[in-house]
């Protein structure tokens, strides 16, 4: 197989030149194309495998799905002759997959439940915290000292009691008197006659033993309410009773002291009859709860439409301005005339080159009404609440995001102007046209077939600017009436503070919902005005 | 003694653990366990104990866990994470047992952490009484121990000596006066509001110098759910922040984010301020300042929110036995406190560190701040109160409403609704 699959059949220069030929003419040994190919593909392998195994070892078994197909389709692939289309489009539908495919069809499974702060887990997993919640000490217990010790597979813990004697236990044995037993220095059994001492040694060493340890519980006496022993650390066990009682079969928990039985609800809670409910619920799927809550709630809706008007006004006031500003530079400096250029257009471009996180936080402090140098500056220290007045940060926030993204446009629009056909522009210069007709008719029509496109994708990467808002405003003057939005907030900043990732109880299911809408929406205008700019290109 | 000297390492540290018993040993205890011992090597070898910390903690954590992996083999893998991204990583990854074993913590996520299930109790028995109380109960959640507390931090009044002399006011009204006599008219006080934002946090003590706690407190010292800062009282502090705000004598802004409050007091642009132990100007000691308790502006004492900060244990864990051994019987104890404290100053929650630092009379006067403050609530329900609450503050301080008993009003009726649905 080595040999058929030689070099050149692998070399991207020549694809298909070879067919022509037989085998066995076109074999001229191992190239260096097939060994580079080998070493590729070895690495290839040894990722995927150590992701098998990594994936084998968390019991992930969908990721260890997932990769080894993955990986044997590459084998495939990169190893088969047939397959030459193939080898060129792999990487990218493996990183289409895993990027794009996987995150969305992720985001849209999270959407529709109540995946958020009190719903983080699996049922099986809030009846844990449930219990260990429920669980307490008894107030009057003291520490024991404690020995664990095992007779065969079964385990116990034998204690020291208030009279010297000591007692062994286990699951199903209260603790129990033993004669002959001894106590060593520490105050634990050192010698529990018929039971073979667990060392601490023997324990640290053996994760099922300490699991064991840390699940048993031995009662204290016969009566159940008396509590049982429990140990944390291996070397001390305390009293502990606890009155929460899980009943797999009927999915309930009940509490034996107050007989109230919480019921598993749809919404992923244990809810008793009476309303109450349990702390920790789990993830559940609510269907379109997340969507309709978003329109309906009254809190939200009012300032999520705001911020969605805004949300539009800023994108494409922003590659308005942005665009406007970078192309009548452009057009300025691309006149001959104008000495030392190429300078000049390096120094344009800096507000692009700095890292617009830092950018903002700068213009924050600019723009900070008593200290901040604009004022000072450029309005002979006016008091101007340039970050506290709504429309003055809209104004502020846009302003800001134009000079960070002008030159970009700058860039282009020289680019583009470079590329303009000198013979269009003379015969319109020939048949008279002014200087506005010339850029109205010729230039700006010509312009927008290359650069249309990519206002449309600076639309929509200002939609979802979280950067600047975030580190300019944070999305403040905050609405009066208290919503815990504000007038500069964007769609995906309102997400951000609406999911309360921020705040410490957060809701995926409610912010995976409006990702979705606002990827929707996006993706609705874009689609819509690549079809428009197709349009363009008719001239 | 010379018998121990050979056993495992294992033994050394039950028995160094112990050392207070070890002065009465019965003889025939003591031969019959330790030749067991001698036989194994230290033991909890190829256990991993995964422990998120932030960077301040990453090196004490580091130096109290070689002691830990000595005695037991066990190996402690230490994750840096920011402090900030902890609370949500944890929430989401241990239930898919992604979790670390361990989590760095402050206690006012405890809600959260116990809504998502997340979190184990602990039972630090007789170690619970070296803790000072607030940090404990600061760590408890339903009458249930759930974090290991290793330091507490509360912000209180910082004077600048040079600028107003060495004594504290007592009251809102006299600090004020201090200010004005030293020629600082144009601004007595520095508040933190971080920008526009808003900042309950630190207008806290001010709150409740008026009687508006944000929840109300229980017989217990637990939060209950029940807003305090509606009434006469809020309306009290809501009248006293415009009054105070741009619309009155203008002593609050809306203007002091960190570094310009950090400036503005460094440089004697003004001599008191408002603030916590972590400020710059604490650097290098070049300033002479004094710190105490915050006055009183509404004649009860002004209570601060204490913050305490701990280690969590994940409720998912697969090795809570030795996670427990390393949080109860080494974390807890004072060397380790110690070389928190030493790597990442912050009051200790350990009564004994707490006092031994106090000599330091910078550290005292927070101590003292702390020690008639409340703790930050942890119940869930402190997420929603944030933003309408530092909205509320800022809109009242700014002035852009003129009815400031009316927004005040308005965002607790909001919060109410908002935790009652």
């Amino acid at each position: 197989m080595t040999v058929e699959t030689g070099a050149p059949r692998q070399d991207p220069q020549q694809p298909g030149s070879q067919r022509a030929e037989s085998h066995a003419r076109s074999w001229r040994g191992l190239g260096w194309g097939f060994i580079a190919k080998l070493l590729l593909m070895a690495l290839v392998n040894a990722l995927g495998l150590s992701i098998i195994l990594s994936a084998i070892n968390a019991e992930a078994w969908g990721i260890l799905a997932a990769s080894t197909a993955l990986l044997v389709i590459a084998d495939v692939v990169y190893f088969m002759k047939r397959t030459l289309p193939l080898k060129y489009i792999y990487p990218g539908l493996v990183f289409l997959a895993v990027f794009q495919v996987f995150t969305l069809a992720y985001t849209g499974y999270v959407a529709f439940t109540n995946y958020g702060t009190g719903h983080a887990g699996s049922m099986e997993q809030a009846v844990d915290a449930a219990m260990i919640q429920d669980e307490r000490r008894v107030e009057d217990s003291p520490s024991y000292p404690l020995a664990i010790v095992q007779n065969g597979d079964e385990l116990g813990f034998a204690i020291v009691d208030e009279e010297g004697f000591v007692e062994v236990g286990t699951a199903e044995d209260p603790l129990e008197p033993v004669d002959g037993g001894a106590v060593g220095e520490n105050g634990a059994p050192s010698e529990v006659p018929g039971w073979e001492i667990v060392s601490r040694a023997q324990l640290f060493s053996d994760p099922d033993l300490q699991q064991d340890v840390i699940d048993i519980r031995v009662p204290v006496s016969d009566d159940a309410e008396d509590g049982s022993l429990r140990t944390r650390d291996g070397s001390t066990a305390a009293i502990y009773t606890s009155s929460l009682e899980w009943d797999p079969e009927a999915q309930t928990l009940t509490d034996t002291e107050t007989g109230v039985v919480y019921e598993a609800s749809d919404t992923g809670n244990f809810v008793a009859e009476d309303g109450s409910q349990l702390p920790t619920g789990w993830v559940v799927t609510v269907g379109f709860d997340n969507f309709v809550r978003a329109v309906t709630d009254t809190t939200l809706s009012g300032p999520l439409l705001k911020v969605t008007l805004w949300t539009f006004a800023f994108a494409i006031l922003t590659v308005l301005t942005s665009f406007g500003l970078g192309l009548l530079f452009a057009i300025i400096y691309n006149d001959p005339r104008i000495r030392a250029r190429r300078t000049l257009r390096t120094l344009f471009i800096l507000p692009y080159a700095f890292p617009a996180f830092m950018s903002a936080l700068l213009w924050r402090g600019m723009f900070n009404r008593e200290f901040g140098i604009i004022n000072d500056w450029f309005f002979f220290g006016a008091d101007i609440n340039w970050l506290g007045d709504p429309w003055l940060a809209k104004f502020a926030v846009l302003w800001v995001n134009l000079w960070l993204s002008y030159p970009y446009w700058f860039l282009v629009c020289t680019g583009a102007l470079q590329a303009l056909p000198g013979e269009t522009m003379e015969a319109a210069k020939v048949d008279g046209a002014g200087r506005w007709r010339q850029f109205r008719s010729i230039t700006l029509p010509m312009l927008m077939v290359s650069t249309a496109p990519l206002a449309i994708a600076s639309f929509a990467f200002n939609f979802n600017n979280f950067t600047i808002i975030y580190m300019l405003t944070e999305g403040g003057p905050p609405f009066p009436g208290t919503s815990g939005l504000g007038s500069t907030d964007i769609l995906i900043s309102a997400i951000y503070n609406i999911s309360g990732v921020a705040g410490g109880t957060a809701d995926y299911g409610l912010a995976s919902a409006l990702s979705i809408v606002v990827f929707v929406v996006v993706g609705v205008i874009s689609a819509i005005a690549f079809r428009q700019t197709r349009k363009l290109e008719e001239i | 003694m010379r018998k121990q000297i050979g056993m495992g390492a294992a033994f050394v540290a039950t028995a160094a653990l112990l050392a207070a018993c070890s002065s009465d040993p019965e003889p025939a205890a003591t031969t019959s366990s330790s030749p067991e011992e001698t036989t194994e090597a230290p033991a909890g070898e190829g256990v991993t104990l995964t422990v998120w910390t932030d960077a301040e903690r990453e090196g004490a954590l580091a130096t109290a866990a070689e002691q830990f992996e000595a005695d037991t083999g066990a190996t402690v893998e230490l994750v840096q994470k920011n402090f900030e991204d902890l609370r949500n990583d944890f929430i989401a990854q241990v239930p898919t047992g992604e979790g670390p074993d361990i989590t760095v913590g402050a206690h006012d996520w405890l809600g959260a952490l116990v809504t998502a299930g997340v979190v184990n109790t602990l039972d630090l028995g007789d170690k619970a009484a070296d803790f000072q109380q607030v940090a404990v109960d600061a760590m408890t959640y339903d009458g249930q121990l759930y974090g290991l507390p290793y330091s507490t931090e509360a912000i209180a009044l910082i004077q600048n000596v040079d600028l107003v002399g060495d004594t504290a006011p007592t009251t809102w009204d006299e600090m004020i006066q201090m200010s004005n006599d030293a020629g600082f008219e144009d601004r007595p006080f520095i508040l933190f509001t971080n920008g526009t934002a808003g900042d309950g946090y630190s207008a806290y003590p001010l709150q409740t110098s008026f009687g508006a706690p944000v929840f109300v407190q229980d017989d217990t010292g637990s939060y209950t759910s029940e807003v305090g800062m509606g009434g006469e009282a809020g309306e009290a502090f809501a009248q006293f922040l415009y009054d105070n705000g741009q619309a009155g004598s203008g002593i609050f802004s809306d203007t002091i984010d960190y570094d310009t409050s950090n400036e503005l007091f460094s440089t004697g642009e003004s001599p008191f301020i408002l603030q916590g132990p972590w400020m710059p100007f604490f650097d290098g000691g070049e300033m002479n300042l004094k710190v105490s308790a915050f006055p009183s502006a509404g004649g009860e004492p002004g209570a601060p929110f204490v913050g305490v900060q701990g280690f969590y244990l994940s409720s998912q864990s697969e090795n809570t036995l030795l996670a427990n051994e390393f949080l109860v019987n080494y974390m807890a104890t004072e060397d380790a406190q110690r070389t928190l404290y030493e790597a990442d100053p912050r009051l200790p929650a350990l009564s004994a560190l707490a006092e031994e630092f106090s000599s330091d009379p910078i550290t005292a006067g927070f101590v003292e701040s702390a020690s008639q403050g409340v703790p930050m609530p942890s119940i869930p329900e402190m997420g929603d109160v944030w933003d309408l609450w530092n909205a509320a503050e800022i809109q009242i301080i700014t002035g852009a409403t003129d009815d400031p008993v009316g927004t005040w009003n308005t965002m607790v009726t909001e919060l109410e609704g908002r935790i009652g649905g």
